[in-house]
């Protein structure tokens, strides 16, 4: 044995010390992600230069310079212009958008009646909240709410004519409401029928298969302005006259195939990718075909395919704006109207307010479908990469 | 037995004329409200307000008709047009009526099957230059060798090469796809002249950051006439139509607006008193399909031309566009109204 004359002997842990600030803290932070070599620190001068650049003319010309009351046109004129700002001057006319607040959001429904379009809404957030909120309860009967009852509910409040409700004939819909049932329609209809699409052009009997992939090439080697066109102007032609088919109906109609057959393709995408394994597994504990994909196929392929699908649904968001060329008139339509057609709003800044209007709108709402797809990939994930 | 064969080819005949032109006063009539085709947006012409109501030189004329026709000017529906359709949509029986800033030509009259019930308006394709820029130019035959806006794919641009090359002169195009680059293009200076109709002209200048620099100048290139259509096949209806604008300009020569009408109605001039249908045992309206005080409702509802053209682009209007070729005739524009009588 060795003796040893050990003066102190330490009997308890050493406390935890708090990391080198070049480790952790804003500092570290900094030099990680913005210097950490030297064409990082250029992009990052070069970035901050950009934003010191242009941020504060964009804030200024949205905020600090922009008019925020007023009648008319005159209210955003400068005084060579014949207004009263000085002259030189740019911002937003945000009365403008105020005075057209009401038709941007709801086009020419008649104002007495546009609380029906406001409930509409208030129901359909009410429903689709706890929808997308996990722990919510009640799915089930929230989903038959949401998709079967709610459209039904939605006609009758929108469309009227019945329970003493007067009827709102569909040219006069217009703006963000018009953006959101085109939407609306489009995704509650192309998500399932795409799903169905996709699992007949995978199908082994040759008919169905067949009349899918027609279907499916057919809708995909067409743009949406032909299918439109076509569904709005041709086919007054072919019917006999007096008979009308509602516009608003076709371009519902024309969009939601459209839809369906680019989701088709984007959920056969997550059927490829399904081991052939899960199949035999299914097969082999004895489950018919729709068992089989209602239980094992389904929930693996479309969960692969949620980017796919969440990004279907922006496109289908953003293509409703082409409804304008059949002249129905959605959230840009409308605002593209104002600021061509109305003399007494026409100011150099005019237009600008009116665009940068309508694309914040669509971002807020691309940007939130586009974070909540995210939410779901991750709380969703059980998948091969840990 | 020949002559109870005439007879029932006759009949026939009959039946089926009547069945190939449909009577549009009479389904108007039924429908209670007049379907009119409008412009999807075009300063002046037709175009919502803020509160969602259609103003403009069209949209007042369909008012006009439906005064005529019901005696309310608020009975009809508008049907907002793209270029496109608007052709389409007359023909189809969609609307009854294109009010929408369409150019009368030949080929339109005929092989399209339309009828044209008058000129509502007398375009044409005009010229705007910027006078800080470029002062002393007063007229578009000294643009010789200047940089010209115009939009891609019109006729715009066709008459624009045309004029050029008539009159032996050089100039530079600037082709935009879209009117507003087009406006934002010329308002940065990057052309010399702007070019479309003069009616645009006067709506584009309320765009631009300095609207007094620019002035339009006095040439018109081309001949745009523009005015309401009917489908091809209803006399009647193109009757109604036709005298409703006529209506609309004998009310103004004779000095009838919106506010004298009613005291004008006891007058002993035996012309106004035709006019306005208030004549012992007169015809003109029932004749027409109407009722005989159709005139009055007319002017009542929504004014006389003068009225409808000052409140919608003239002076009333941000637009302020001079009467120039739509003046009376009396005061030297082409605006002439047949007598109604």
């Amino acid at each position: 044995m060795q003796e040893h004359d050990v003066a102190w002997v330490r009997t308890e842990m050493a406390l935890a010390q708090a990391a080198p600030s070049s480790a952790v803290g804003p500092n570290a932070w900094v030099r990680k992600n913005l210097f950490a070599s030297p064409i990082d620190t250029v992009l990052t001068l070069i970035a901050a230069l950009a934003v010191v650049w242009f941020l504060p003319q964009i804030l200024n010309w949205l905020f600090f310079s922009a008019v925020w009351s007023g009648a008319d046109r005159t209210a955003c004129l400068t005084t060579e212009q014949g207004g009263q700002l000085p002259a030189g001057w740019s911002g937003a006319c945000w009365p403008f958008v105020e005075a057209r607040f009401g038709q941007f959001m709801f086009g020419r429904y008649p104002l007495e009646e546009r609380w029906r379009v406001i409930l509409t809404g208030v129901i359909f957030i009410a429903l689709l909240i706890p929808l997308l909120t996990p722990s919510a309860p009640f799915k089930k009967l929230n989903a038959i709410l949401f998709f079967v009852v709610f459209p039904f509910v939605a006609f009758f409040l929108l469309v009227g004519g019945y329970f003493g409700l007067s009827y709102i004939e569909t040219p006069l819909w217009g703006g963000l409401m018009v953006t959101l049932v085109i939407s609306y329609v489009g995704i509650v209809v192309s998500l399932p029928l795409g799903i169905l699409l996709a699992l007949g052009r995978r199908s082994k009997m040759p008919i169905i298969k067949m009349l899918c992939v027609v279907f499916i090439e057919a809708i995909r080697g067409v743009p949406l302005v032909t299918v439109l066109f076509m569904a709005s102007f041709m086919l007054p032609l072919f019917v006999p006259p007096g008979m009308t088919f509602d516009k608003l109906l076709r371009a519902l109609i024309g969009v939601a195939l459209f839809s369906s057959a680019y989701m088709a393709e984007v959920v056969r995408g997550g059927l490829q990718a399904i081991p052939k394994g899960q199949y035999e597994g299914a097969d082999s504990l004895g489950l018919g075909y729709w068992q089989k994909m209602g239980f094992i196929v389904m929930p693996q392929a479309l969960k692969l395919v949620i980017p796919g699908i969440v990004n279907t649904f922006i496109g289908l968001f953003k293509d409703t704006t082409l409804v304008l060329i059949i002249s129905m008139f959605d959230l840009l339509g409308v605002v593209k109207q104002s600021i061509s057609g109305d003399p007494t709003w026409a100011t150099p800044q005019t237009a600008k307010t009116g665009y940068v209007f309508a694309a914040a709108i669509f971002w807020i709402f691309c940007f939130s479908m586009s974070r909540y797809s995210m939410f779901m990939e991750r709380r969703l994930d059980t998948s091969h990469r840990k | 037995m020949n002559k109870a064969k005439v007879i029932l080819g006759a009949a026939l005949l009959g039946l089926v004329a009547g069945a190939a032109s449909a009577d549009t006063l009479d389904d108007v009539k039924k429908k209670g409200f007049l379907q009119c085709g409008v412009n999807t947006g075009l300063a002046g012409f037709s175009s919502p307000n803020d509160k969602g109501e259609w103003t403009g030189l069209d949209a007042d004329f369909c008012r006009a008709v439906a005064a005529a026709v019901f005696g309310d000017a608020t009975k009809v529906k508008f049907t907002p047009l793209s270029a496109k359709d608007r052709f389409t949509a007359l023909q189809s029986g969609e609307v009854d009526i294109l009010s929408r800033n369409t150019t009368w030509t030949i080929n339109r009259d005929t092989a399209l099957g339309l009828n044209f019930a008058g000129i509502t308006y007398y375009d044409g394709q005009g010229f705007m230059v910027n006078s800080k820029k470029l002062p002393g130019i007063t007229s578009a035959l000294q643009l010789s060798g200047a940089a010209i806006c115009v939009q891609s794919g019109t006729t715009t641009e066709l008459n624009l090469a045309d004029y050029f090359k008539a009159n032996k002169m050089e100039y530079t195009p600037v082709v935009f796809e879209k009117f507003e680059e087009a406006n934002a293009a010329y308002d940065a200076g990057r052309c010399d002249a702007y070019t479309t109709d003069q009616s645009g002209l006067y709506a584009v200048r309320l765009q631009m950051s300095a609207p007094d620099d620019h002035v339009v100048l006095p040439e018109i290139i081309s001949k745009e006439p523009l005015g309401p259509a009917v489908r091809q096949g209803d006399d009647k209806w193109f009757d109604i139509v036709k005298w409703t604008y006529f209506a609309l300009l004998n009310t103004e020569e004779a000095g009838i607006t919106q506010a004298n009408v009613e005291e004008m109605k006891s007058t002993e001039n035996p012309d106004l008193r035709r006019l306005l249908g208030v004549e012992a045992d007169t015809k003109i309206g029932t004749d027409l399909g109407l009722t005989n005080d159709w005139v009055v409702n007319i002017v009542k509802g929504v004014g006389n031309y003068g009225e409808i053209f000052e409140r919608n682009v003239g002076t009333g209007s941000p637009l302020k566009i001079a009467r120039g070729a739509n003046a009376l005739w009396t005061k030297g524009g082409l605006q002439y109204g047949p007598p109604i009588r």
